[in-house]
C-alpha cells in the first residue's frame, strides 16, 4: 500500500503537534517502524517549516534593531570615534626616516638620564602606599594580646590565628556588607578580614578588583555579620575645591584614628588628574580609608603618601570610586548594591560625625602563607 | 568612551536573562550600549556608518540566537563576543568587496575566535533569505496561507474561515499545494 504524500504530510504534521490520538499514535509509530523512509521525510519537514517561523522571527528582530537603531545620532558618534589622521600622521609620513633617528637618539638620552637618577624603578622613593606591614614580633604580641582580650571577652574566637602580613583601612559603601579598600592591600594576599572598631572580626570575600584606581571591593561573608543598618554617608559625584576640610578616620595603628586636613591640590602625585592632594598626617595602614568633607560626604579614599616633604597625601577622587562601582559585574554580587543617597552626618559637629563613622570603618588585615 | 556617551552599559547575566524573556528594554540597552565600540571598528577600518550598523545588527543576531539556543557561556564577556563576531564579519565582507589591503586591521577591543560560529550563522542566514525569495515569489492566497499556518499557528479551521473554503478538506488540499510550491522555489535558488 502506497500512502498520498499529502496524506502523510498530514499525518506528520498531527504527529508532531501532538494532536493525534493515542490509537492512531501507535499505528503512525508502527508505520515509521516499518518504513524508514517516513523518518527522513518528517526531518526534512520539521527542517523546513522550522525556517518559515525562524524567518519571520528574524524579520521581527531585524524590525525591532532597526527601531533602536534610528535612536542614535550617528553621525555626531562617528566623528568622535574617527581617528583622524592629524598632521604629525603627515609628518610622520613624509619625514619618518629622519625622525626615528633622532627619536633613538632622544629615548637613548632620557632612559640614561633615568637610569642614573634612579627614576626607572617602578617604585618612586617619593611616593609609598600606605598598607601596613605588620613585622613579626609586634604581630605576635599584638596576637597575644588580641588573643587574651577575647577569652576574656567571649571565649569565642573570630579569624585565622596567623598574623596578619598587611593591614590598611576599609569602609561600608552598603549596609549588607560591602567594603572598599586599595587593592594594594589586599594585593597578592590569601584571605581578607575586616575588623570592626569593637575588635570584631569578620571573613570577607575579594569580589572586584580596579587595579588602574587602586580599588578593591570586599564582601563580608562571615556568618556572624549582622547589617550595619543604613550607611550615614553619602558619595560625592562633583570634585571638591581646594582648601575644603577634610578628615580620614583609620587604622595606622589597632585602634581608629582621626587625622584631619584639607584639600590641598587637584592632582594628584606626579599629576594624576584621578586623586587629590592633600595636606593631612596620615601613615602606613590609613591606606583605604574614606576621606570626608565637613558635610559627611566621602570624596575620596586615602591611598598613598609623599615620603619628602610630611603631611602631604593623597586620596583617589570619589567619583572614580562611583565608576568601580558601577563596574562591578552584576553577576559577582550576591546581595544588592545600591548606594545610600541619604546623609544623615550633614548637620552634625565633627566629634558627632566620627560617633557615627566609626562604626563603618573598618581595620583591613590581609593575610598569607 | 562610553562613560564619554553616557551609555547604560547592562551586566551580562541581565542582557542574557532579558533576552530570554524577549524584554525590549534589554534588547535596546545591549543595542545602545556596543555600538559605538563596533562604529569605531568599522569606521577606521575602511567601512562607513551604513555597514557599521549592518555588521553589527548581524552580530546582535548571532548573539541572540546563541543566547537562545542556551548556548552562551558566561565566561566570554559579551562585549569581547560581539567584537569578535564583528571583527570576523568585517574581515570576510571586506576580503568579499576586494577592500582588504592584507595585513592586520585595526583592533580596539580583544577578541577570541569565533570562525566556525560566524560560518554556522552564515549557512543558516543564506537558508533564511532563500526562504524569504521564495515567499515573495509565492503570492496570493498561498503567501497567507503558509504565514498562518507556519508562522502564527492558526488554526486549519481559522484558515477556513478566513479565505472561505467550503470544507476543511478543501483548506488542506489548498495549503498542500501552497506548501509543495513553497518548496519548489526555495529549492530551484
Amino acid at each position: 500500500m502506497t500512502m498520498r504524500d499529502n496524506q502523510l504530510l498530514e499525518m506528520i504534521e498531527r504527529y508532531l503537534g501532538g494532536e493525534m490520538t493515542l490509537q492512531e499514535r501507535e499505528e503512525f509509530e508502527a508505520l515509521r517502524k516499518k518504513d524508514a523512509s517516513i523518518d527522513v521525510k518528517m526531518a526534512e519537514h520539521k527542517d523546513f517549516t522550522s525556517l518559515i517561523k525562524q524567518y519571520n522571527e528574524r524579520k521581527k528582530l531585524e524590525t525591532r534593531l532597526n527601531a533602536i537603531h534610528q535612536e542614535i545620532d550617528v553621525h555626531t558618534l562617528k566623528e568622535d570615534l574617527m581617528a583622524h589622521p592629524s598632521w604629525i600622521v603627515q609628518m610622520w609620513r613624509n619625514h619618518h626616516s629622519k625622525i626615528s633617528v633622532a627619536a633613538s637618539v632622544a629615548i637613548l638620552a632620557i632612559l640614561l638620564t633615568l637610569f642614573i637618577t634612579g627614576d626607572l624603578s617602578n617604585k618612586d622613593p617619593r611616593y609609598i602606599q600606605l598598607k601596613r606591614e605588620v613585622d613579626k614580633i609586634k604581630g605576635r604580641t599584638e596576637q597575644l594580646n588580641t588573643k587574651t582580650d577575647k577569652i576574656i571577652k567571649d571565649g569565642k574566637a573570630n579569624g585565622p590565628t596567623i598574623n596578619a602580613k598587611f593591614k590598611g583601612t576599609g569602609f561600608a559603601i552598603t549596609g549588607n556588607g560591602y567594603i572598599v579598600t586599595n587593592f594594594h592591600v589586599v594585593n597578592g594576599g590569601d584571605s581578607v578580614y575586616v575588623q570592626n572598631d569593637a575588635g570584631e572580626s569578620f571573613h570577607t570575600k575579594v569580589i572586584y578588583t580596579d587595579p588602574n584606581n587602586d580599588l578593591a571591593f570586599l564582601q563580608i561573608t562571615d556568618p556572624n555579620f549582622k547589617n550595619l543598618g543604613p550607611i550615614p554617608y553619602t558619595f560625592k559625584k562633583s570634585k571638591s575645591d581646594l582648601g575644603e576640610d577634610v578628615y580620614t578616620l583609620g587604622y595606622p595603628a589597632n585602634d581608629v584614628k582621626l587625622s584631619p586636613g584639607a584639600v590641598t591640590g587637584a592632582t594628584g602625585f606626579k599629576g594624576d588628574s584621578t586623586e587629590y592632594e592633600l595636606y593631612i598626617p596620615i601613615n602606613p595602614g590609613n591606606s583605604g580609608g574614606p576621606l570626608l568633607d565637613s558635610k559627611g560626604n566621602i570624596i575620596g579614599v586615602i591611598n598613598g603618601k609623599q615620603t619628602e616633604t610630611t603631611g602631604v597625601g593623597f586620596a583617589k577622587k570619589s567619583n572614580y570610586l562611583l565608576k568601580a562601582i558601577e563596574s562591578i559585574p552584576g553577576d559577582s554580587l550576591s546581595k544588592a548594591l545600591s548606594l545610600n543617597t541619604k546623609n544623615t552626618m550633614a548637620n552634625l559637629s565633627r566629634t558627632q560625625q566620627i560617633k557615627k563613622l566609626r562604626n563603618y570603618v573598618f581595620m583591613v588585615k590581609v593575610y598569607n602563607q | 568612551m562610553n562613560n564619554q556617551l553616557n551609555v547604560e552599559i547592562p551586566s551580562d547575566s541581565e542582557v542574557i536573562i532579558g533576552i530570554l524573556n524577549n524584554s525590549d528594554s534589554v534588547l535596546k540597552k545591549l543595542y545602545l550600549a556596543y555600538f559605538p565600540m563596533v562604529l569605531q571598528l568599522i569606521v577606521n577600518n575602511n567601512g562607513d556608518e551604513d555597514e557599521a550598523k549592518d555588521i553589527y545588527q548581524e552580530a546582535i543576531i548571532v548573539l541572540y540566537n546563541k543566547i537562545k539556543r542556551g548556548d552562551f557561556e558566561l565566561s566570554s564577556k559579551l562585549k569581547t563576543y560581539i567584537y569578535s563576531v564583528c571583527r570576523r564579519l568585517w574581515l570576510k565582507r571586506l576580503k568579499q568587496m576586494n577592500r582588504y589591503a592584507g595585513g592586520d586591521i585595526k583592533d580596539f577591543e580583544e577578541f577570541l575566535p569565533v570562525e566556525e560560529e560566524v560560518e554556522r550563522h552564515e549557512e543558516r542566514d543564506l537558508q533564511i533569505s532563500k526562504m524569504g525569495e521564495a515567499l515573495k515569489l509565492l503570492g496570493e492566497p498561498c503567501k497567507t496561507i503558509m504565514e498562518d499556518f507556519y508562522m502564527h499557528n492558526r488554526s486549519m479551521q481559522d484558515i477556513c474561515e478566513r479565505f472561505g473554503y467550503t470544507n476543511a478538506d478543501n483548506a488542506k488540499t489548498q495549503k498542500y499545494k501552497c506548501l509543495q510550491r513553497l518548496k519548489k522555489l526555495f529549492f530551484q535558488q
